[in-house]
């Protein structure tokens, strides 16, 4: 949204929908472009666990069912270079690259902004190490993990040994690689260059400079070998993430970040603790936090249940640091105040349940809508008129005004709908009469 | 339908994703689906709920001529409304699609066993199809909507919820069990945070319910009966010993709770030892001043093997009546005995630092060693300092939970809703139907659902008025087809489905001899089918000839 002009019953408002480059009246959303399409990009969806193409669908439910695509990425629109790939496979004709923003005016009587939130980025928090110790995930990234349909097929998979995996695939192209390079000089001199070798470490032969860089070559391809053996070793023992901690109050309840709670994160961590147990059963998970807050129906229950039949631990307390042990297996440093002992407990992954922020580009928008906002970024309303803003006409509802979590949103969505309709009825029985 | 035309089956068989594709082999499923007889056309499709695969289904029933579709993916109940509309916009009778479960009933509890896994999808698919090939094209029934509302429960949700709809143009009656409106508002002095008063609030509401001549305030009354269905129940509404009857479309419940006497709890005795609650009307009065140490103690009666839920806005209530003793008498000690402070969101997390601010001490306790009053003292292991303290107590609050009002129960059958195992209102979905009930055209607001304070009661308020609205602003309404018939014919007339019905949609006609069911009260639960003696009583979209298509199919194995 780009202008907002009128007032209350009677708003002009000015949206850009931006190009897409593919024709959403033509797309059947079948997916081949993207199945031939030559570049991959980070999966955003998959919080970069994952990769997708650039021409892309953000997840598969997505409505509507049209690929777009990312622009930067692409190599002919991004990059200057020549493809065209997607507009050649698609059977719809669909792909646009001439495709421009489009300006769009509108007429209504009230606006409600239901923007959401954005989730805080807890690489700020030092003591943390997130960023900088792999297993060290956010709840919205473990959620992915959990997923079925997700970057591990629901597999508890470290993001460590990930890494390790894809440093293995990757070693093995190139020891592949090399090894066909040295082939030429076996081939050459009619011996094997591990034999070779150790005729030249002996002194039983002196190499000319042609042998000479055959052996170069060679200790590099036995170096490459010999880490992927290592690696191949350590990779055999590699289990899925079978110990968690979940740290609540990840930048909410936190003077130098944000000071409010964020209301949702202990149930999260409940219920992401309840599926991991469900998905391997030798799982045990630790939910660290000042208070649990279990306050919606049927909350406090759930909570209860996650303790006596998914054998969650709840520790209080806020955990002071996070350090990487052996096996790069996080150590989750807390002060036991039950027994007020400061103890470290190493676990497989570590989660932290980070803050609700106001959604990126909302101060922006408030701009454009002419309200104000609290201290913290949110929408401001009042606790009387919980769905009106400061503008008459202009209405919220979700974490756009405060973190909530869904029942709590679906019931604001519902009455900020009753808000708007208010008006929107009376202003049209006006003009009848 | 012509008799004779020949049945064309489209199965359409879900990959959702690696949910079902991951433990169960599509292509042997889709090969097999084709080897069934009636079967004209089969497609597997990576989400068939995803527009994609809408469209696909829509595509193949006109490309195909099918007339009928089977869809083995989830449930139906998230996902059956979808494929059916996507039958209707295509052309098809809806009735004439049949949803079979591969994935919660199949594929997400064998997913160890791919190659049983899929031979069970195959069979359910088998079973489906034979179903399908016996589905008849259903009707139906158009419902004329009476625009106006009847909202029980007078306090800051119904009122809420009574202005909001009157706005929007409905006529609303509006029934208070006590003499004047406001509900709970009324024994309050201040709400968290902010310290408003509760009486203005009120006294700003009523104003607005006052303003609105679509109202129709009736005080002093209750609902004695309800009859009727979604756009067309009529109340009968008692008020001081008369009663009158009332049209309306739809039913909002906001009846509130009610506050548990802490009796037989830490020496509860009104005087020294009181309840939160009580202590709101105290503070109104002003804190006697020789009171000069007050201790809290949370979730008295709560989160206990008792009462399991927590009452989500006491902790709230105890931290704004501490700050008002404090503000009150800088000098008064007070301190709030807590298990977890459940000060959640931006409000109320700021009401708790500007407490500890203002000195109101905090101090955790474990259930399993509960605070211990007696002789002016609390006594209570603290854990940080390892010890127990004996903290000196002019007064002693107890925090207690809201808890369902004993009309509730009468209320709930009266409207044929449920209530949860705590007595409260049970909405249609805990996340995405918070104000609806399974029943149609009945909804519910406020603290009668669960524990709300008043910014969480005023927006139920507006969200049922605006589910309601969503019913009142339609001009007509259908029913859905799968309803239960009874052949006048062949039934005996011996009433055994009327006694099982639960829902009173079956009535006895004396002078023909038999049952015969309300369409529009039925909810297709096949307890008569079941019960019927004479196999009069049907299901449509489930007769007996369709289920044993079914259950042959199983046994042929």
């Amino acid at each position: 949204m780009e202008k907002v002009e009128g007032d209350a019953g009677n708003f002009k408002i000015t949206v850009r929908k931006k190009a897409r480059y593919v024709d959403d009246s033509k797309c059947t959303g079948c997916g081949s472009c993207a199945e031939k399409c030559p570049t991959s990009v980070i999966d955003d969806y998959n919080e970069g666990l994952a990769e997708r193409k650039a021409i892309y669908k953000y997840f598969a439910q997505g409505i509507p069912s049209v690929f777009t695509i990312d622009a930067p990425h692409c190599r002919q629109l991004g990059q200057g270079k020549k493809c065209g790939v997607c507009a050649k496979v698609c059977q719809a004709g669909a792909v646009d690259f001439e495709q421009k923003d489009q300006i769009i005016e509108f007429e209504v009587g009230a606006i409600i902004s239901a923007v959401g939130y954005q989730v805080f980025d807890p690489s700020v928090i030092p003591e943390y190490g997130y960023g900088k110790i792999d297993n060290v995930v956010t709840a919205i990234e473990f959620e992915r993990l959990l997923s079925a349909s997700g970057p591990t097929g629901g597999h508890l998979d470290r993001p460590s040994d990930m890494k390790t995996e894809k440093e293995i695939g990757e070693l093995k192209k190139q020891v592949n690689k090399a090894g066909k390079g040295l082939q030429r000089f076996e081939e050459k001199f009619r011996e094997a260059s591990a034999e070779f070798h150790k005729k030249v470490e002996s002194g039983a032969v002196s190499p000319d400079d042609e042998q000479v860089e055959w052996m170069t070559k060679y200790a590099e391809f036995a170096g490459m070998e010999s880490r992927l053996h290592s690696l191949e070793e350590k990779a055999a023992k590699f289990d899925v993430a079978t110990h968690l901690a979940f740290i609540q109050c990840v930048g909410s309840r936190d003077f130098r970040f944000y000071p409010f709670c964020s209301g949702y994160c202990c149930m999260h961590s409940v219920k992401e603790a309840i599926i991991a147990k469900e998905h391997e059963s030798r799982t045990n998970s630790f939910v660290f936090g000042m208070d649990i807050r279990a306050v919606g129906k049927g909350f406090e229950e759930y909570k209860v249940r996650g303790g006596k039949e998914s054998g969650i631990q709840y520790i209080r307390g806020r955990v002071a640091e996070i350090t990487e042990g052996p096996d790069n297996n996080p150590l989750v440093w807390y002060e036991d105040t039950r027994v007020r002992e400061v103890k470290a407990k190493e676990v497989d992954m570590v989660i932290l349940a980070t803050a609700c922020s106001p959604a990126r580009g909302l101060d922006k928008l408030a701009g454009i809508l002419d309200i104000e906002l609290d201290e913290y970024g949110f929408i401001k309303t009042n606790p009387i008129n919980p769905l009106d803003t400061t503008r008459k006409g202009v209405f919220t509802c979700g974490c756009a005004q405060a973190p909530m979590d869904i029942p709590e949103s679906v019931a604001q969505a519902s009455s900020a709908a009753a808000r708007a309709a208010e008006l929107v009825i009376q202003i049209e029985e006006k003009q009848v009469a | 339908m012509p008799d004779k035309e020949e049945v064309r089956i489209g199965v359409f068989v879900c990959h959702c994703g690696s949910n079902i594709a991951g433990y169960i082999n599509i292509d042997t499923l889709v090969e097999y689906a084709k080897t069934l007889p009636n079967v004209a056309f089969v497609q597997p499709n990576l989400y068939t709920c995803s527009e994609g695969g809408i469209n696909e289904i829509k595509k193949s029933i006109k490309a195909e001529n099918l007339n009928r579709v089977v869809v083995a993916s989830c449930t139906p109940r998230t996902h059956e409304p979808l494929f059916r509309s996507a039958c209707a916009e295509a052309g098809l009778n809806p009735y004439l699609f049949e949803m079979v479960n591969i994935r919660d009933q199949c594929s997400w509890v064998h997913m160890q066993q791919k190659e049983e896994g899929t031979h069970k999808a195959a069979d359910l698919i088998r079973m489906g199809v034979a179903k399908a090939a016996a589905l008849e094209p259903l009707q139906e029934n158009e419902l004329s909507i009476t625009r106006g509302a009847l909202v029980i429960g007078g306090g800051i949700a119904g009122m809420s919820a009574a202005t909001s709809l009157a706005r929007m143009g409905y006529r609303v009656y509006l029934v208070e069990k006590q003499d004047r409106l406001g509900g709970m508002l009324n024994n309050l002095g201040t709400l968290a945070p902010g310290h408003l008063p509760a009486a203005d609030v009120v006294a700003e509401k009523i104003g607005e319910v006052k303003a609105l001549s679509g109202i129709d305030v009736r005080t002093s009354s209750t609902v004695t009966a309800l009859d009727g269905y979604i756009g067309n129940f009529r109340a009968t509404i008692e008020t001081g010993g008369k009663e009158d009857s009332v049209m309306v479309g739809v039913v909002v419940v906001a009846i509130g709770a009610d506050v548990l006497k802490p009796e037989g709890y830490y020496k509860y005795d009104g005087q020294r030892v009181i309840s939160q609650f009580e202590l709101e009307g105290r503070l109104r009065q002003g804190l006697d001043e020789s009171i000069r140490s007050v201790v809290m103690i949370q979730c008295v009666g709560a989160r206990s093997p008792e009462r399991k839920y927590c009452s989500r806005i006491c902790c709230q209530t105890a931290v704004k009546n501490a700050m008002l003793i404090r503000e009150a008498n800088p000098k008064a000690h007070v301190s709030i005995l807590y298990r977890d402070m459940q000060m959640y969101g931006v409000e109320n997390e700021t009401l708790f630092r500007q407490a500890k601010a203002k000195g109101v001490r905090f101090m955790y306790y474990d259930p399993k060693q509960p605070p211990e009053v007696g002789g002016g003292h609390v006594k209570v292991f603290h854990q940080l300092m390892g010890k127990e303290m004996d903290l000196p107590a002019d007064l002693v609050t107890l925090s207690t939970p809201l808890v369902a009002r004993p009309d509730a129960d009468p209320i709930a059958k009266l409207l044929r809703v449920p209530l949860d195992e705590n007595k409260f209102f049970l909405e249609g979905h805990v996340k995405l139907k918070p104000l609806d009930f399974a029943t149609d055209g009945v909804f519910l607001c406020g603290s009668c659902r669960y524990p709300a304070n008043v910014r969480e009661a005023v927006a139920q308020g507006l969200g049922a008025a605006s589910r309601a609205a969503t019913l009142l602003s339609k001009e007509k309404m259908f029913t859905s087809g799968i309803v239960a018939r009874i052949n006048d014919e062949t039934c005996i007339g011996c009433q055994g489905c009327q006694d099982v019905c639960p829902y009173q949609a079956i009535w006895f006609d004396d002078k023909a001899g038999v049952c015969k069911v309300n369409s529009v009260l039925c909810k297709g639960c096949g307890a008569c089918s079941a019960t019927c003696p004479s196999g009069s009583a049907q299901l449509k979209g489930f007769t007996s000839k369709q289920l044993m298509n079914q259950i042959d199919e199983v046994l042929a194995a």
